[in-house]
């Protein structure tokens, strides 16, 4: 299995305020990478996920993410926004923004993955770090430790 | 204290966790002990009985349904959105530990912790149950709507409205039956229409059963073909009981092409294309070449071996009808005794009818009669079933039972058959007769010797009601026992 994230898929410079813009940002990432076939229709189902319920969370953390047929592949793209984008949450706009892809489909090993990222993402210690992160790589090496355990 | 949780979203890849493990820091930071299902995409590792059953307090931190939320019954339960789990999770637990605290003041003096050894892992058999509890839990609206709709079409139009529409002879009129949907309101009236949506919510019983029967087995993916397999078993007329095994097979099925590992660049379309379309196809393939058949020479078999009785003893012959008619409640064999009571009915033997209307009146009342005198033996779905099987069962829907014997068969099956069978016999023996095919106690005026026709029925229930609680009782194992009813044999010990 290819890697949940890579550098070319973080952003630490993501552009703020708007939701849409952030998300697309970080989705057509995915797209040069491959790992999403067609932006506009991964972006639609990440609008109707995020129209069912906001998918932001207090202590600024924005969770844009579909399972989609448009995906090849798990993948986690990061970004950081010093700005903030407004994700819903009730605290106010999010400076992380977590856009996970996941395949449409069930059952398979890789929800394994994305479940225990999405675990992390409730530790304090791990947001700090993500916030704290001087490059990209650092960005990488730190979640596949805490994700992957490795 | 002990507790457990169920977290749940949308798409169940992010929040569902995050719930999780939110409640999981916020109960270890206050020294509770929690175990979490987390209800997402990776699959959920369902919560163990003993699990359940240890807990002082539940948390539902949920956004949609949590599945299977009849294990939890009787428990102190706080219930919040995902979002608050995540953001307030100390919250919630302090809620929770509330409730129980709360729960336990209002309660018996607690009673002691069962003596006996606990079996670990949820046994085949509790699986079983709960499987076919899921499918029974999302069947129960359509069998309540679908019945009370028909009921009430009999009491506003009379008997005949089902002829009406559907076409066919009532007391010797002809009925040409309401071709096209757009004409039934005009022609048939409210109760026409109202008879007619009965009916059709009728039809999805055995498709939901067995779809939702799939879908607790193998999750989403179980669905589609538990419906299709449904669906056939409504064609193949193979009755609630092939809805129960199209609903196994489907999720059997399902399970099993889940397990197949394969390459990465096909693992894509295993779940959008694949699965769906080898699972539909293998279980509507088995339904069809390998039920259906055997399914309609039995069928014959029976109706020629019932042909050839003629000359045997009436009351016999209503004990025999009147335990078809409780045998599969509007399945095969239900319908081969039926036929036969419409038959004899068409050659004015007027006594058969009586016997078979009164046997398929007598399973929804006699389990009606069973969840008020011995409600701790029943859960509250079946409870709430038992509440409109009183209308089904006085209107002659016999699908009124399929709740309680869907859920449990080998117990209430018996039960059904033997009562059945009294109320067959009883009727026989007194010598009632019936002009009419259909319309239950809404077409007493066309009953012969009513008073003989109620006794039939009265006997018939009880026998029912008797039969089911007494099989309800044996071979439980302690994990199928309903909270309520653990609960209260152990107060039974302690006092």
């Amino acid at each position: 299995m290819s890697d949940l994230i890579t550098v070319d898929l973080v952003e630490l410079d993501l552009p703020g305020q708007d939701r849409k813009a952030a998300t697309a940002a970080l989705a057509n990432r995915l797209a040069k990478e491959g790992r999403v076939t067609d932006v506009e229709g991964f972006l639609a189902d990440v609008r109707a996920r995020e129209e069912q319920l906001p998918t932001g969370i207090e202590g600024g953390i924005g969770i844009p993410h579909a399972r989609s047929a448009h995906v090849t592949t798990p993948s986690l793209a990061f970004g950081r926004c010093a700005d903030g984008v407004d994700f819903g949450a009730s605290d106010g706009p999010a400076d992380l923004v977590f856009l996970i892809a996941a395949p449409d489909g069930e059952g398979a090993e890789h929800m394994t993955i994305l479940a225990s990222l999405a675990r992390r993402l409730v530790h304090d210690s791990f947001k700090n770090a993500l916030r704290t992160a001087p490059t990209p790589d650092a960005v990488v090496t730190l979640i596949e430790k805490e994700v992957l355990g490795r | 204290m002990k507790l457990v949780a169920v977290t749940s979203c949308p798409t169940g890849i992010a929040h569902t966790y995050m719930a999780a493990e939110a409640l999981e820091q916020a109960a270890e930071a206050a020294g509770h002990e929690i175990a979490v299902e987390t209800q997402g995409a990776a699959g959920a590792t369902a919560l163990t009985a003993e699990q359940i059953a240890a807990a002082d307090a539940v948390v539902f931190a949920a956004d949609v349904d949590v599945r299977d939320k009849e294990r939890f019954e009787g428990k102190p339960t706080v219930t919040g959105s995902v979002k608050r789990a995540i953001n307030d999770a100390a919250g919630l637990i302090t809620e929770a530990v509330d409730a129980s605290k709360n729960a336990s003041k209002h309660a018996a003096p607690a009673s002691p912790p069962p003596a006996r050894a606990q079996n670990v892992a949820l046994g085949f058999g509790s699986r079983l149950r709960q499987w076919l509890m899921t499918g029974v839990s999302y069947m129960i609206p359509f069998v309540a709507a679908g019945g009370i709709l028909i009921a009430l079409s009999f009491v506003i139009g009379g008997a005949e409205i089902a002829v009406m529409v559907d076409g066919g002879t009532f007391q010797g009129t002809e009925y040409p039956g309401v071709a096209s949907l757009s004409d039934l309101f005009s022609e048939a009236g409210i109760a026409g229409v109202m008879y007619k949506i009965g009916s059709l919510a009728f039809e999805m019983l055995v498709p939901i059963l067995a779809g939702f029967i799939a879908f607790g087995m193998a999750d989403r993916m179980g669905i589609a073909p538990g419906v299709v397999g449904g669906l056939i078993a409504v064609e193949i007329e193979a009755g609630f009981l092939g809805g129960l095994v199209a609903g196994l097979l489907a999720g059997a099925v399902t399970m099993a092409l889940k397990q197949i590992k394969v390459p990465r660049g096909v693992s894509g379309i295993m779940p959008v294309v694949v699965i769906p379309l080898l699972s539909v196809f293998v279980v509507g393939f088995i339904m069809i070449v390998v039920a259906g058949g055997p399914i309609a020479s039995v069928q014959s078999a029976l109706t020629g071996w019932l042909g050839g009785l003629a000359g045997v003893n009436a009351v016999l012959l209503g004990a025999l009808l009147g335990a078809m008619m409780g045998f599969d409640l509007g399945g095969p064999v239900n319908k081969v005794a039926y036929l036969f009571g419409t038959a004899a009915l068409a050659s004015s033997n007027l006594t058969v009818m009586a016997a078979v209307m009164a046997a398929g009146m007598v399973p929804p009342l006699g389990l009606a009669l069973a969840t008020v005198i011995r409600r701790k033996l029943f859960s509250q779905q079946e409870r709430q079933a038992g509440e409109a099987a009183w209308l089904l069962g006085l209107s002659f829907i016999t699908e009124g039972a399929i709740p309680f014997a869907a859920a449990d068969p080998l117990r209430v099956i018996p039960s059904t058959v033997v009562g059945g069978a009294a109320a067959g016999a009883t009727s026989m023996a007194v010598g009632s007769t019936l002009m009419a095919p259909h319309g239950g106690i809404w077409v007493i005026g066309l009953i012969g010797n009513p008073l003989g026709y109620l006794l039939a029925i009265v006997v018939g229930s009880a026998v029912t009601c008797g039969v089911v609680v007494a099989a309800k009782h044996v071979g439980r194992s302690p994990a199928e026992t309903s909270p309520q009813a653990e609960a209260s044999t152990r107060q039974a010990v302690a006092a």
